[in-house]
């Protein structure tokens, strides 16, 4: 039976808390189409798929396929899983989460099963008819897709979280032959941080090219750290190499949505508003009054930012410590 | 070595956008290369050429889907220090990805290649899934969002720092493959070869055409190939139906001191 099937990543035994929003996507297109929404568990360890199961997430049934080709991740392994995957579960609408993870595999596995993908959908339309924004996020386009299969990616930050509810069936799919073209992964050098991930954090300050050096973003981590937040950057400052590439908000880097977004000495260029703009209230802090964020920013400062956030740290502790 | 770099040309990013009843309307657009596709050809000159030396290790392709009148681009890409260029005689913006994927692919296969590097992504309309697609449907390798490249050319195999969600991941993918690049992959020493000295910096970003450059461009070959000419029918999987305008964000407010905006964040917004 035909049915909508959203694809999982686990680490350590666990799901990946960036799947979920991904699982509500599913649910609306479940609830466009009709079709039941199942979830799919790739990996080489099979304990996660039991506590999926057991939350459901408002699934109809866990489906899981282990192998020890799963991992680490390569596109090659996972697009023949995927592949494999639909093909057992009958599934005519298959996606997830736009990670970096589902970016790399679901096309490929598209093209094997001479599907179209829809990436990076921020709204279901009605059955074959998804949301996505292009140009950076300046227009919205309706894109209808007619295919036996289609393929979704969903950008996390426009779906609510998939909440726990009552348990499912867990069943095992066999795992076909996996043929990961002769690579390596030798290494993922991650980025070690005892801060929430930038896409699920709540609060990102983001520092930008003025900056000037990696050593500044210390008063910024500090700024971060009290309010519990992510670090975030500009293209500027990655590029300049003053924080690891991946803290990179925008177009091309993170989107992230959070209740509080503080650029700091950052312009506000449309390929970082692309990134951002999407969140509750946003603060520019910058010294230059005609910074384009400052046209978009619920509160907008000009102040240096030497001057501007040891005052704000100091500010938000002495709030702290009256309370 | 033969790579092949797929190049388009899109409206000018930093006009702003004009919205017509079925679409966008691109018609008073000027047009430029896609910038992923600059840092595609860079990264693959910076592989085919010895810095220092005479010696080409690799023949350079741009593969281009445009119509005629639309072709300056490839022109361009030609003047950058490409070899040569193959134009398959279609409006890309009227084929879906299936079919831009499948071209693609078969003029990989009919010119034996061993490398095609793409842009991650197109910047108007953002699909990143054609170097994918393109790797599924020849079964080959693929290192997506590359930062980095090494090329070992002893053991026919790339080096490649991919910059994942959580990190950089290094990945070796043995040739023929699929390299799509990210944005890291035009800083100084982000590309190497293995004959380029290790100590070469390059400039940072894709580099311009040289004098020398635009004038033997217009001497490089282009070969112009129709869809059936590569065994490609075209499918109609994917129909843009609407367009709409983000909605805007309302005007904020300038604050004076940093006491007004923590005042502002804990009492309105209520945030802190």
């Amino acid at each position: 039976m035909s049915k909508v099937l959203v694809i999982l990543e686990t680490a350590n035994g666990k799901l990946r808390p960036h799947c979920l929003p991904g699982i509500t996507a599913g649910a609306r297109i479940s609830a466009a189409t009709g079709k039941p929404l199942e979830l799919l568990v790739l990996g080489a360890d099979a304990s996660a798929a039991e506590a999926i199961a057991a939350a459901g997430y408002g699934a109809t049934a866990v489906l899981s396929m282990v192998a020890p080709g799963l991992e680490p991740f390569t596109a090659e392994a996972w697009a023949d899983a995927i592949v494999a995957a639909v093909k057992a579960s009958g599934a005519s609408v298959i996606g997830g989460s736009a990670s970096s993870t589902l970016r790399d595999a679901l096309p490929r596995a598209a093209a094997l099963l001479d599907a179209p993908l829809v990436s990076d959908i921020v709204g279901v339309k009605d059955a074959d008819t998804f949301t996505r924004p292009v140009s950076a996020g300046r227009a919205l386009i309706d894109v209808k897709a007619s295919a036996p299969i289609v393929c979704f990616t969903a950008r996390g930050t426009e779906f609510e979280p998939a909440q726990p509810g009552s348990a499912v069936s867990l069943s095992a799919l066999p795992a076909p032959a996996l043929n990961n073209r002769g690579v390596q992964v030798k290494s993922v050098q991650k980025t070690e941080s005892s801060r929430p991930a930038l896409t699920e954090a709540k609060v990102v300050i983001s520092g930008g090219r003025g900056m000037r050096e990696g050593a500044n973003f210390k008063l910024l981590e500090q700024l971060t750290d009290l309010l519990g937040g992510a670090l975030g950057a500009s293209r500027a400052a990655t590029d300049a190499g003053m924080v690891p590439a991946d803290l990179q908000v925008g177009q091309t880097g993170k989107i992230v949505a959070p209740d509080l977004y503080i650029a700091v000495a950052i312009s506000g260029a449309i390929q970082h508003l692309a990134g951002m703009k999407g969140s509750k209230v946003i603060v520019a802090i910058n010294k230059d009054e005609e910074a384009p964020l400052f046209q978009i920013a619920d509160y907008a400062l000009a102040a240096k930012w030497e001057d501007a956030i040891p005052r704000l740290i100091e500010l938000i502790k002495a709030k702290r410590g009256a309370a | 070595m033969k790579i092949l770099v797929t190049v388009k040309r899109i409206p000018d990013p930093d006009e702003s956008l004009k919205f017509a009843a079925d679409g966008l309307d691109y018609s008073a657009s000027k047009w430029v290369p896609n910038a992923f596709d600059e840092y595609a050809v860079e990264t693959a000159l910076r592989l085919a050429e010895v810095v220092g030396g005479t010696q080409r290790l690799a023949e350079v392709i741009v593969l281009s889907i445009c119509p005629e009148g639309s072709r300056q681009h490839v022109t361009q890409f030609l003047a950058m220090g490409a070899d040569r260029g193959i134009i398959v005689d279609a409006d890309p913006d009227k084929l879906d990805t299936i079919t831009i994927s499948k071209l693609i692919a078969a003029v990989f296969k009919k010119e034996a290649c061993d490398l095609l590097v793409a842009g991650k992504l197109s910047q108007d309309n953002e699909g990143n899934q054609v170097p994918q697609r393109v790797a599924g449907l020849l079964g080959l390798p693929q290192a997506c969002f590359a930062a980095g490249i090494k090329w070992d050319q002893t053991g026919r195999a790339l080096d490649v720092s991919r910059e994942v969600d959580d990190g950089v991941e290094q990945k070796r993918v043995p040739l023929p493959a699929v390299v799509s690049v990210d944005l890291r992959i035009v800083l100084p020493k982000s590309v190497a070869n293995g004959s380029t000295p290790a100590t070469h910096a390059y400039n940072e970003g894709p580099r311009l055409a040289s004098l020398k450059g635009i004038t033997m461009a217009k001497r490089k070959p282009v070969a112009v190939h129709k869809l059936a000419d590569l065994g490609v029918t075209a499918t109609t999987s994917e129909q843009n139906v609407a367009v709409t305008a983000p909605p805007k964000r309302k005007a904020g407010q300038r604050v004076k001191t940093v006491e007004e905006l923590f005042e502002k964040l804990t009492k309105e917004a209520k945030v802190i």
